[in-house]
């Protein structure tokens, strides 16, 4: 592609991160340093890391695609997105950092004293963090081959290389600073082009986002497919084409119709209407839910509210995030509304997640604007894949290092780190044709099933029995679970068990609910008997000083 | 005047006891306050399920409303794509508010049990 700031960019971006890993590596000494940072993180810090840390290679390039590709229908995911730190504020933020737990296991522990279930949500915590660093690495290996023209696997692994050995050397004090860093950096990186592509679309008299006659090339273009998909050409002819068919385009010739994709103006710009078809609204509740109530049961993010120093700290910590992602997820909608006049070739390949990288050589051609504009973004979506996989790893490892390996000390965490570091790796490599955003969502759902019901109904609810915990998480998270393999795995399936598998958190998360109060309520002598003590550690203020 | 200061802190410490060792009486002021917050969170919950929770069955049920522009914008793109953050952060920070203003009332209730 020939743009040389780009590799010089996303070098110094991980530089930059490694450097501040080892600049923190000399400040962490004791196990409880490396793991908890000390607690001595300011609240600004905390939070700008926390939306470090968040904002991943789904919400960096996922989100713009997915606009660029379904319209605003998709919108619901940064909203999502954001609002799932709402839920977590509300119903998590300050009991869930009185109770003293670092990790999810944790919390089941503390609260309802049963070595099994913290085995159970061990589990389910290293899935969803493989799962979610599964996209990261993928979306790196996508990125680095796009901008540089290299193979798939030398992004993914060149991440999964930088990310593991960062956090086995440098612990979390480490990566809360490199995830501070790292967020500022993702929001100027997407900020600072959409100023430019806005002047742009200015300056070339406002084309029609959604011209009536559909969209088209706005230069001759050649396009190689990546993706099987059928066409349908203007003149109504009917094309099926594999990957690496070439075609060509001259400018103004209109982009064809591509299955499963949003070509139409009405589809994409209005909402999905009622009718004949109620699964699209079934999704959208559906995405709507996960995404919600998914954020508390992410693995690394729960981890970090242990970095404040109290209740009332953390509630005000989650507030600046919210405020913080919710500016960042502004971006993104415009990078996928002017990705329909820009880059329209990336409907008919089918490598929508690619928009943000290629959106600004495309609108502002190859001079040294447009060059280093596409660099920045470059940078910025390697900043969010290397500080979304490190948080995931820090907790991933973790878990391993205390529940799995059984030992509390530096050399167990490392070792912890290179298992939880190669899992996903190696599955990347293998799993290159998933989309980004798919993943993430399912990951999302997942989440919502099993954790949120827990952590909910044990900071509220007196009632929770370790073993209507259990049931919950086993039949709510493992519905979902099964989702996730079957839309992995499974045959393409179409009408509802499509949808019923590839959006399931409507289903699955009314079912886990029920089961643990259905079965807490039926098991209810297992209540643990220090239960006040417990409420009270959670929800009393620390003005009282207890 | 010294008496009553210390009254006032047998007082205190009398009621800090009685949540700390469970007691009936201390065991009702912690779940009026788990039920106060959680009342709380339900309340902000509802107010967002309603306000973003809707939209979604309204542009099913109207789909007029979709087509709707304004300063040229259809007015689902405003609505989730710009206006949906603000709203999720003003709710936000009602939370925190009234929370610790329902805390405030818990730790005046312990530290000032005569009122």
């Amino acid at each position: 592609m020939g743009n040389g700031f780009v590799v010089p960019a996303i070098v110094a971006v991980t530089l930059v991160t490694v450097g501040i890993g080892f600049y923190g590596l000399r400040l962490a000494r004791t196990t409880s340093d490396f793991l908890v940072a000390s607690r001595a993180i300011s609240p600004t810090w905390n939070a700008a890391a926390i939306g470090g840390e968040y904002l991943s290679a789904a919400s960096f390039l996922g989100v713009a695609g997915l606009i660029l590709k379904y319209g605003v229908d998709v919108l619901w995911y940064p909203v999502g997105f954001a609002a799932g730190y709402l839920a977590l504020l509300l119903f998590v933020a300050a009991p869930l950092r009185r109770s003293g737990a670092f990790t999810l296991p944790d919390f089941c522990e503390l609260r309802l004293g049963s070595r099994r279930l913290r085995t159970l949500a061990t589990v389910f915590v290293i899935f969803i963090g493989w799962l979610y660093l599964v996209p990261q690495l993928q979306g790196a290996g996508l990125t680095l081959a796009t901008v540089t023209g290299s193979p798939y696997p030398l992004g993914a692994l060149l991440v999964a290389v930088v990310v593991t050995a960062n956090v086995a050397l440098g612990g979390m004090r480490a990566i809360t600073f490199v995830q501070a860093f790292q967020y500022w950096l993702k929001l100027t990186a997407l900020a600072v082009p959409a100023i430019f592509l806005a002047l742009q679309w200015q300056a070339d008299a406002r084309p029609a986002v959604t011209p009536p006659d559909g969209p088209a090339f706005r230069t001759a273009t050649t396009v190689v497919v990546e993706h099987r998909a059928t066409l349908t050409l203007p003149d109504g002819r009917i094309q099926e084409v594999r990957p690496g068919d070439e075609l060509s385009f001259a400018a103004g010739d209109p982009v064809p119709e591509v299955s499963g994709v949003a070509t139409d103006a009405a589809d994409w710009l209005l909402p999905s209407t009622a009718g004949d078809d109620d699964r699209g609204l079934f999704a959208t509740y559906s995405l709507i839910l996960a995404t919600f109530l998914g954020t508390m049961g992410l693995p690394h993010v729960l981890v970090r509210f242990y970095t404040n120093p109290d209740g009332a700290a953390a509630r005000r910590t989650t507030l600046v995030v919210l405020a913080l992602v919710g500016a960042f997820y502004l971006l993104p909608t415009i990078y996928g509304v002017l990705g329909r006049i820009y880059t329209p070739q990336l409907l008919v390949t089918g490598q929508t997640d690619a928009v943000v990288v290629l959106l600004p050589g495309a609108a502002l051609g190859d001079g040294t604007t447009g060059r280093l504009l596409a660099a920045l973004v470059a940078a910025g979506a390697f900043a969010a894949f290397l500080s979304t996989s490190s948080g995931l790893l820090t907790s991933v490892a973790g878990v391993i290092s205390t529940d799995v390996l059984g030992r509390g000390s530096v050399r167990g965490f490392r070792l912890a780190t290179v298992i939880a570091g190669a899992v996903p790796a190696v599955l990347a490599l293998n799993l290159a044709g998933l989309d980004v955003s798919q993943v993430v969502g399912l990951a999302f759902a997942v989440a919502a099933s099993s954790f949120c019901p827990l952590l909910v109904l044990g900071i509220w609810w007196r009632g929770l029995t370790d073993l209507g915990a259990a049931a919950g998480i086993l039949v709510g998270g493992g519905a979902a679970v099964g989702a996730v393999l079957v839309t992995v795995f499974g045959p393409p399936l179409s009408g509802w068990p499509a949808t019923l598998t590839a959006q399931p958190a409507a289903w699955t998360v009314p079912l886990a609910f029920t089961v643990m109060v259905a079965v807490s309520v039926a098991t209810r002598r297992r209540a643990p008997a220090d239960i006040g003590a417990t409420m009270l550690r959670l929800h009393a203020p620390e003005a009282l000083r207890l | 005047m010294l008496a009553e200061v210390s009254r006032h802190e047998d007082r205190t410490e009398r009621t800090r006891a009685e949540l700390a060792q469970q007691t009936r009486v201390g065991d009702a002021l912690v779940r009026g306050l788990v039920r106060a917050q959680f009342a709380l969170a339900l309340r902000l919950s509802l107010v967002v399920a309603i306000g973003l929770g809707g939209l979604p069955w309204l542009f099913a049920v109207a789909p007029a409303v979709g087509r709707v522009t304004v300063l040229g914008v259809n007015l689902p793109w405003l609505l989730l794509g710009v206006a949906s953050f603000p709203f999720l952060i003003a709710v936000g920070w009602a939370y925190v508010r009234l929370a610790e203003r329902n805390e405030q009332d818990f730790t005046d209730l312990v530290q000032r049990p005569e009122r």
